[in-house]
């Protein structure tokens, strides 16, 4: 069944995306509860509903000049009915009473359910609002304006002109994502939360002659309006200088097989492309993680111990509640190398019966919840960064990384973007083009020394349920061997 | 035609945007519009996994302010306080607008639209897209005893509406059914690792897709990959197949986008245009409307007809993509190319790869079956967001394929094929059969000689 799309002219009941600092309030209970009173009273197991409401700032700041500023805002809802194992999901923009009750009936359609006198339901109504937003009504406002985000920019862009060399290009990007979300559900859920994520960009392209790297950084954090005010530009644009005149000139790194040490920071990238993933329930049922029934066994080097967590202050992954209104948890994924469980949200609950960790995220509205991973590291180990380095005869170390992925058998890459030889434990010269590449099931074991300088970083994370904030995060590791991939 | 079966009315529109804009002062507006509906399905081993319903309305305005700065807003809000909103955001952005590149309304925005040939189809029922994918799924599972789930699938319709408007007049719409399938299996034999496969198919509507053929492809190509064995890195002879290749081309479009061009940031320059970059007897258009191409643009984000253009002709650079703004610094027409901003991106459509008209195409006979030498056959490319070094050249990227020495074909465990794109097309040897319509483009298999492969050994 397709539902019609909206008219040009809402209902005069529908909510507007520019309601004020606070769209969505316990009053809207009673635009809820008839929801999911109706969808139990159809035979639903449990209705989900999600209310969003967006407001973006990017800017981008091109040498010396601002040259685009994108604002965008919008609101819309995400209705989930769950059967059994089963589930129907809509998402619609418009959010009066008869655009959310026809996105009901189109998700209980999917179920073949169909509404039945709403006294037959067994739903009782919705708790008071936990409100995780109260403290955060401001945070928007306390933000830096368009006024000062463009200034800011600008003087990264600047910086980057004083430390760089033959730079061909300078951008600064700013964005600003707040987001304030509602969770209504028929188990009891009834919770508000506010979201402000900011992260600043810089890039380079440095050229000289046939010479050329574009080297990039981007740092976020969640929840620190000032976060743009306390950005310090000249140590970013040092650090994005200084790689760029470092790989400017590196040759392609030789391929093939060899250890690696992985800097701390987004060196996490590998434990989040090449085990993390897999340990979503997500992955669970679809069949694709090797680490299905491997709970209590050792799946890694006794020397790893990874976390995922939703609660590291303003870190980008860090959460008051997730998107199925559940407060985050720490959760121990890998002790000493042995399994200690799954992240698991609602529909990976029912389906795999991995208890929630207040893992379900999803990047908007339009996206049904699915378990993620929030701010995931391996821990700090007893090593110093020194020692690792010296322990290897002739390797990699990779002090920056790119993104990378992880395929349905386990299979996993990610790309270097500054990498130098280990020759006799010592580091020599740059190299670049490295892509890493391996299986989860065997380079788990590999990882055989952890260093004592944990750090998290910003990143963005592309999966089921969209592109949502992550950390990574690690401290310096080595890999015993590892492929190479280069030229 | 100016109001669609979805409710996106163009004329109403145009007035209530007329209206807000005169009492902002505003004079000088565009917007850009979209609307949809979709349904999609996902199964897993026989029962409904997921089953998803969207209803999706945007809107992107720009404006103009009384200096000539552009600002632009967007928002999923149609309200009249959510257009009152987007407007007075763009006029607030408008203040930081570029004075140094200034978009303007394209001279073409107005022009005659050549119709698209793209039936419209009613849509299925959410449960008959069920039905038909649990079939589906249940004939890849029965098609090969490893393959054991079909991890990846998704059957999905979709309804839409764009529009474009300004305040000059320009009124463009287009409405546009696609329905999509894939089916990506998993197969595994005892003792051997996992491998997996997959095939997509598109469509205008649920009831014309492919799906025998994609359960085919996808069954084959799975099948094949249980055969695997590590590979010997070194330099190789590799053919791409027409998807791999085109992915590739697309990961350095940079090369023709005039947008990258002016930044800086593109592998050409201004004065690249009319340069050899590749052999003698490559020819590449973009190619948008191209019948091949579901769901192809009438217009772009400027309303500027979309068209075909000659990028590479014989190897040698034609031209530019372009919006109004790049083209116009070019001192050439819009191309039909262009995105909708304050800084207006350029983008491009469908790639068309072929032999140039009369060059003979490069060697002949090109048979990777019964070649001497050890070919690497490149199925599909990954992680092209991390291993592509746009503004570089350079590429390292994991990959699906197979070896294939003396008419034996195994599957490769795990490589990486590596190389430089402008390296890349002047080392192509020739193409191998016709050329095959895919979702991204038209092109043959092709073959490029001395690439770098790394493998799990």
């Amino acid at each position: 069944m397709v539902a019609s799309l909206p008219s040009n002219a809402p209902p005069a009941d529908a909510p507007h995306a520019s309601a004020g600092p606070s769209g969505f309030d316990a009053s809207w209970s009673g635009r809820l509860e008839p929801l999911l009173s109706v969808g139990r009273g159809a035979g639903a197991d449990l209705v989900e509903v999600f209310l969003e409401r967006t407001d973006h700032l990017g800017v981008l700041a091109e040498q010396d000049t601002i040259t685009n500023v994108s604002p965008a805002f919008g609101m819309g809802a995400g209705i989930r009915v769950f059967l059994g194992e089963r589930d129907g999901f809509v998402s619609t923009n418009d959010l009066s009473a008869a655009g959310l009750m026809a996105a009901l009936d189109q998700a209980l359609g999917m179920l073949a359910l169909v509404r039945s006198a709403p006294d037959r339901s067994p739903f009782e109504g919705l708790p008071g609002l936990h409100d995780f937003a109260a403290a955060k009504l401001d945070w928007l406002a306390r933000c830096p304006d368009l006024r000062e985000a463009t200034h800011r920019l600008l003087e990264g862009t600047d910086r980057l002109q004083r430390h760089g060399n033959h730079l061909q290009a300078r951008r600064g990007s700013y964005a600003r994502d707040w987001q304030e979300v509602l969770v209504a559900a028929s188990d009891g859920t009834f919770a508000r939360d506010i979201r402000l994520h900011q992260s600043v960009g810089l890039n380079v392209l440095a050229a000289d002659g046939d010479h050329r790297a574009g080297v990039g950084r981007r740092y976020g954090t969640s929840g620190r309006p000032d976060d743009l005010r306390q950005w310090n530009a000249e140590t970013s644009a040092q650090e994005v200088c200084d790689s760029a005149s470092t790989m400017l000139y590196a040759d392609y790194v030789e391929a093939g097989q060899c250890p690696v040490v992985l800097a701390n920071r987004f060196g996490g990238v590998i434990f989040h492309e090449a085990c993390g993933h897999l340990l979503e329930t997500t992955q669970v049922e679809r069949g694709t993680t090797p680490f299905a029934d491997r709970v209590g066994s050792a799946i890694a080097h006794e020397a790893v111990t990874a976390i995922d967590e939703g609660l590291s202050d303003g870190a980008f992954g860090s959460l008051s509640m997730d998107d199925e209104g559940m407060e985050p948890q720490r959760t121990v994924l890998i002790e000493n190398g042995v399994l200690q469980r799954f992240l698991s949200d609602r529909a990976g609950e029912r389906r795999t019966g991995h208890a929630r960790t207040g893992s379900g995220r999803r990047q908007s509205h339009s996206f049904a919840a699915a378990s993620r991973m929030r701010n995931t590291y391996i821990a700090a180990g007893p090593h110093t960064p020194a020692e690792l380095i010296g322990s290897v005869n002739r390797g990699l170390y990779c002090k920056a990384m790119g993104g990378g992925s992880v395929g349905p058998t386990g299979q996993f890459n990610f790309a270097v973007e500054e990498g130098y030889l280990i020759e006799n434990g010592e580091l020599t010269k740059p190299v670049k083009g490295a892509t890493l590449i391996g299986e989860a099931k065997e380079v788990m074991p590999r990882i055989s020394m952890c260093a004592d300088d944990l750090e998290l970083a910003a990143g963005f994370c592309g999966s089921v349920s969209g592109s949502i904030f992550v950390t990574v995060g690690q401290p310096h590791i080595k890999v015993d061997s590892i492929t190479v991939g280069g030229r | 035609m100016t109001r669609s079966p979805s409710g996106l009315d163009a004329e109403t529109l145009r007035s209530r945007l007329d209206q807000m804009a005169a009492r902002s002062g505003i004079r000088q507006w565009d917007l850009g519009a979209a609307c949809s509906t979709d349904t999609s399905v996902q199964v897993d081993r026989g029962e409904a996994k997921q089953m998803k319903g969207a209803q999706r309305s945007s809107i992107t305005v720009r404006v103009w302010n009384d200096d000539g700065l552009v600002g632009i807003t967007s928002t999923s809000d149609l309200s009249d306080a959510g257009l009152e909103r987007a407007l007075a955001g763009a006029s607030e952005a408008s203040a930081f607008g570029n004075a140094d590149d200034i978009p303007a309304f394209s001279p073409l925005a107005t022009a005659p639209l050549q119709p698209l040939d793209q039936p419209i189809k009613e849509p299925v029922s959410i449960l008959d897209l069920l039905a038909t994918l649990k079939d589906a799924e249940h004939q890849l599972l029965e098609s090969h005893p490893a393959i054991d789930t079909v991890p990846y699938n998704g059957l999905a319709q979709r309804s839409s509406d764009r529009i474009y408007l300004n305040s000059a007049g320009a009124c463009r719409q287009q409405q546009l059914t696609t329905a999509s399938l894939y089916l990506y299996a998993r197969a595994e034999e005892a003792g051997r690792k996992p491998r997996s496969a997959g095939a997509v198919r598109l469509a205008y509507g649920a009831g014309d897709l492919d799906i025998a053929g994609c359960i085919k492809e996808a069954a084959g190509l799975t099948a094949s990959h249980l055969d695997y064995a590590p590979i010997e890195t070194g330099r190789y002879t590799c053919v791409f197949s027409p998807e791999a290749f085109l992915d590739l081309i697309g990961a350095f479009s940079n090369l023709f986008n005039a947008r990258a061009v002016l930044d800086g940031v593109s592998l050409s320059n201004r004065e690249s245009l009319g340069n050899t970059i590749a052999v003698p007897f490559l020819d590449l258009h973009d190619h948008g409307r191209h019948p091949g191409n579901i769901g192809a643009s009438a217009f772009d984000g400027e309303g500027t007809p979309t068209a075909r253009l000659a990028l590479m002709e014989g190897g040698v650079l034609r031209h530019f993509l372009h919006s109004e703004a790049t083209a116009r610094a070019f001192g050439v027409a819009p191309t039909g190319h262009a995105g909708m901003g304050a800084k207006v991106s350029v983008g491009p459509d469908w790639f068309e790869i072929g032999a140039t008209p009369g060059s003979g195409g490069g060697q002949q006979g090109l048979d990777r079956f019964t070649a001497e030498e050890p070919i690497v056959w490149i199925d599909s490319l990954s992680a092209l967001h991390a291993g592509v070094k746009a503004s570089q050249g350079s590429f390292s990227l994991p990959f699906d394929g197979w070896l294939l020495k003396r008419g034996e074909r195994h599957s490769i465990e795990a490589a990486t094929v590596a190389g430089d794109i402008r390296q890349v097309l002047k080392a192509i040897v020739g193409f191998e059969g016709e050329a095959v319509i895919t979702p991204d483009g038209l092109c043959p298999h092709v073959w490029v000689e001395g690439l770098s492969i790394t493998g799990d050994t």
